[in-house]
């Protein structure tokens, strides 16, 4: 993975010390606290509920074992013991104190991390597919690219100050799993069809929150050289045209909505034109530079097929059950990818105490060449397992309570932070969460159910990217009462869909019920080998509505499954 | 209003009036409206400034370039980055007269100012009480050297980077 140079090191160090004296100003009121907001939240630290939250850039979710020891150590000694990952690869710290924040901000520039742009209206920490390097579908490592724009955007000084947030996904497989079309700007590695050249499908416009839109394809070729002049014009006509008026229209999304798409490329493409690429693009041997970093480890040279990883299989089910859903393939012969579920039945997905991150950075230097990836689904994966490993692995992760079996399955949600910690929301996801978890708890019924990914969001800002969810929760608040939306058939992937509305929102304590008709649905209707979603796109929402709205409307009798 | 550029603080020649004539001075900053007319009314030695919304079409400043000696591009607010775009592109377009950024921006965006292509900066008093003199020197010099090229950083990372490529490479040759 990427290591700092000495220029790296001086600029985030630097960093540091701005922040320290930032804080220092704010303190002695040189600052005034409407000026220090959004310098605090361009380097991640927002004012939650009850307290400060710091939210720390993990650059396309790719973290070496000594990072996540020093983000235990941050746990214990500032924090309480515990970090959380989020839908954007990120690790977040509910608990910090502002004097402290300067101070773990070294700690980080100690393992060359840091909090920049992981929040305000700039360009976000850059997303990219966590199995980058080991799906067989993959043309290139994204992480390349992303690097590099992660760097291009660091303290931009033209677009620290954009109209709002801005968010940036890579991918460089077939199969979408940076979900690009829903970000303000994705980019598909591909190759030119004539010429057979690498370069980026330009999608812009996408986006999630209150209205969500599939982005559009802006450019369908882009030469590799040009990627940083082209993203420059990109946030450039974006920062002057964009809406300033109303903060929910702000986002790039509504720009191309509101001008077109063609009308958006020609100010893009004009723009573009009148750049001068080679005194703005990073030079081919930079683009070498970082990339050699991203090179393979070290495999072994193994058969294809693990004789051990089989014999354990054979001998223990409940191995097998795990495997069966955590383990995904690895391009390399013999290896495996594993995803470690931080979705434990009744849990808050995401959360991670620093005892099991210390285990999991023990793990990944152990089997997995000192490397770990986070996921948008707010789970961790070991991204080169041996197979024979895997058994050794298992055994470990159960002792940390850390093999629940349910990577894809109905149990394996996604969830904001919500009206737990979140100033935003208008309702809590967390508790919505546990509570779906604990319904479909039994694993056979979770295998026989099979992928269907639940989303949840604790308000319209859509964080837990319900839209996009197969199944999707919206909290809202209605009448001083928590009231949860359902939306059916959102996909996250190349087949990107928003979901469509079911019909009127209903109590938290009838959500499990509700999804679970939505469920029987499926299973009484779903044809041979075929998943949720794909059952959903063949026969409609129509089915699935009229049984939420039928029993929508009758009374619950069920109080015991409320949400507590 | 102070005026600040790189040094610190520096005598500010111009006035600003809403039309030109020879009362006004020889150094004038007449708003983005009455331009046309000062440029006409003008006296032949007299330097005509021109104060400019953040959201005018560049082009359309662009087309009086060469007669204008200065032009302040407003931050109605500090959180509003237009002004920056809107210097860059006036500079990648080939204006060489004076940029001065005016209004709310704080201490903080100094370096940024700089970067997009403004030569100055003319704070409100309001920012200035807080942020005195030495807080805009002190922000100006925090990050040595940033990541993108052609933003005014000679020493920019990716510069240095290429020059010790070169560096390398020629030690290897010799
Ligand atoms: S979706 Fe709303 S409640 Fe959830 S984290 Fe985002 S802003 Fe907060």
């Amino acid at each position: 993975m990427y290591r700092y140079d000495q220029f790296d090191e001086r600029f985030v160090r630097e960093r540091v010390a701005q922040f320290r004296a930032q804080v220092k100003r704010r303190l002695d009121g040189s600052l005034s606290d409407d000026e220090f907001k959004p310098l605090r939240l361009m380097n991640g630290l927002y004012l939650q509920l009850h307290a400060y939250m710091l939210r720390i850039a993990v650059p396309y979710g790719t973290l070496a074992s000594r990072q996540l020891r020093q983000l235990a150590l941050i746990a214990d000694r500032y924090d309480r013991g515990y970090g959380h990952f989020t839908t954007r690869q990120n690790m977040q710290f509910n608990w910090a104190k502002l004097r402290d924040v300067p101070d773990i901000l070294g700690l980080l520039a100690d393992v060359e991390m840091h909090c920049i742009q992981t929040s305000g209206n700039c360009i976000r920490n850059v997303t990219a597919d966590h199995f980058a390097g080991v799906a067989a579908d993959e043309l290139e490592d994204p992480r390349p690219t992303a690097e590099l724009i992660r760097q291009w955007s660091s303290l931009h000084p033209e677009f620290s100050f954009l109209p709002r947030k801005f968010k940036i996904a890579v991918t460089g497989a077939e199969h979408d799993r940076a979900a690009v079309k829903v970000h303000d700007i994705g980019l598909r590695i591909l190759r030119h069809p004539d010429t057979g050249e690498t370069g980026y499908e330009v999608i812009v416009g996408g986006g999630l929150g209150r209205t969500p839109y599939v982005g559009k394809v802006v450019r369908e070729f882009l030469p590799r050289r040009d990627l940083l002049a082209y993203l420059e014009a990109i946030v450039r006509v974006y920062n002057a045209d964009g809406r300033r008026d109303n903060k929910f229209k702000a986002r790039i999304k509504i720009l191309v909505h509101e001008i077109g798409t063609e009308e958006f490329r020609r100010r893009v493409e004009e723009e573009f034109a009148q750049l001068d690429g080679p005194t703005i693009n990073a030079d081919p041997e930079e683009v070498a530079r970082i990339a050699a970093y991203f090179a393979p480890p070290a495999y072994e040279k193994l058969p294809a097929k693990s004789n051990a990883y089989e014999a354990h299989r054979a001998a223990n089910p409940a191995f097998a059950t795990w495997a069966d859903a955590n383990v995904f393939p690895h391009r390399v012969p013999g290896y495996a990818a594993l995803t470690i579920s931080l979705k434990a039945i009744g849990e808050a997905p995401g959360d991670i105490s620093s005892e099991q991150m210390r285990l999991v950075a023990d793990l990944a230097e152990k089997y997995s060449f000192d490397e770990l990836r986070v996921t948008h689904m707010q789970n961790v994966v070991l991204a080169h397992v041996r197979q024979a490993d895997l058994f050794a692995v298992w055994q470990k992760l159960c002792e940390a309570g850390l093999a629940t079996p349910n990577v894809g399955l109905i149990t394996d949600i996604i969830a904001c932070p919500g009206l737990d910690y979140c100033a935003l929301a208008t309702a809590r996801s967390i508790p919505i969460a546990q509570a779906l978890s604990k319904r479909f708890a039994d694993q056979a019924r979770q295998k026989e159910i099979g992928p269907l990914g639940i989303k949840i969001s604790g308000c319209i800002n859509a964080c837990g990217h319900h839209h996009i969810g197969n199944i999707g929760i919206l909290g809202l608040e209605k009448n001083g009462v928590e009231n949860y939306q359902i939306t059916l058939g959102g996909d996250a992937t190349e087949n990107a869909a928003i979901g469509g509305h079911l019909g009127p929102g209903i109590d938290a304590k009838d959500v499990p019920d509700a999804i679970e008709r939505l469920v029987d649905v499926y299973l009484a209707q779903r044809e041979d080998g075929e998943i949720f979603i794909d059952t959903v796109r063949r026969i409609g929402v129509t089915p699935f509505k009229e049984v939420f709205v039928a029993k929508t409307h009758a009374k619950s009798k069920e109080p015991e499954n409320a949400v507590a | 209003m102070p005026l600040l550029d790189r040094k610190g603080l520096k005598q500010n020649p111009f006035v600003r009036a809403e039309v030109v004539d020879e009362t006004a001075g020889p150094n004038v900053i007449v708003p983005w409206a009455q331009v046309q007319a000062a440029l006409a009314a003008r006296a032949k030695d007299q330097q005509i400034g021109v104060d400019l919304p953040n959201n005018v079409a560049y082009g359309d400043v662009l087309a009086l370039a060469d007669q204008l000696a200065l032009v302040t591009i407003d931050f109605p607010a500090f959180t509003d980055g237009r002004a920056f775009t809107l210097a860059r592109r006036l500079r990648n377009n080939g204006f060489q007269g004076v940029l001065r950024a005016r209004g709310n921006l704080i201490a903080d965006q100094f370096p940024y100012a700089f970067a997009c292509g403004f030569d100055e900066v003319e704070p409100s008093e309001a920012v200035y009480a807080r942020q005195p003199e030495e807080q805009w020197l002190a922000a100006a010099g925090r990050i040595t050297h940033t990541y993108q090229r052609n933003y005014g950083d000679a020493g920019n990372i990716l510069d240095q980077r290429r020059a010790a490529r070169l560096a390398k490479e020629q030690a290897h040759d010799k």
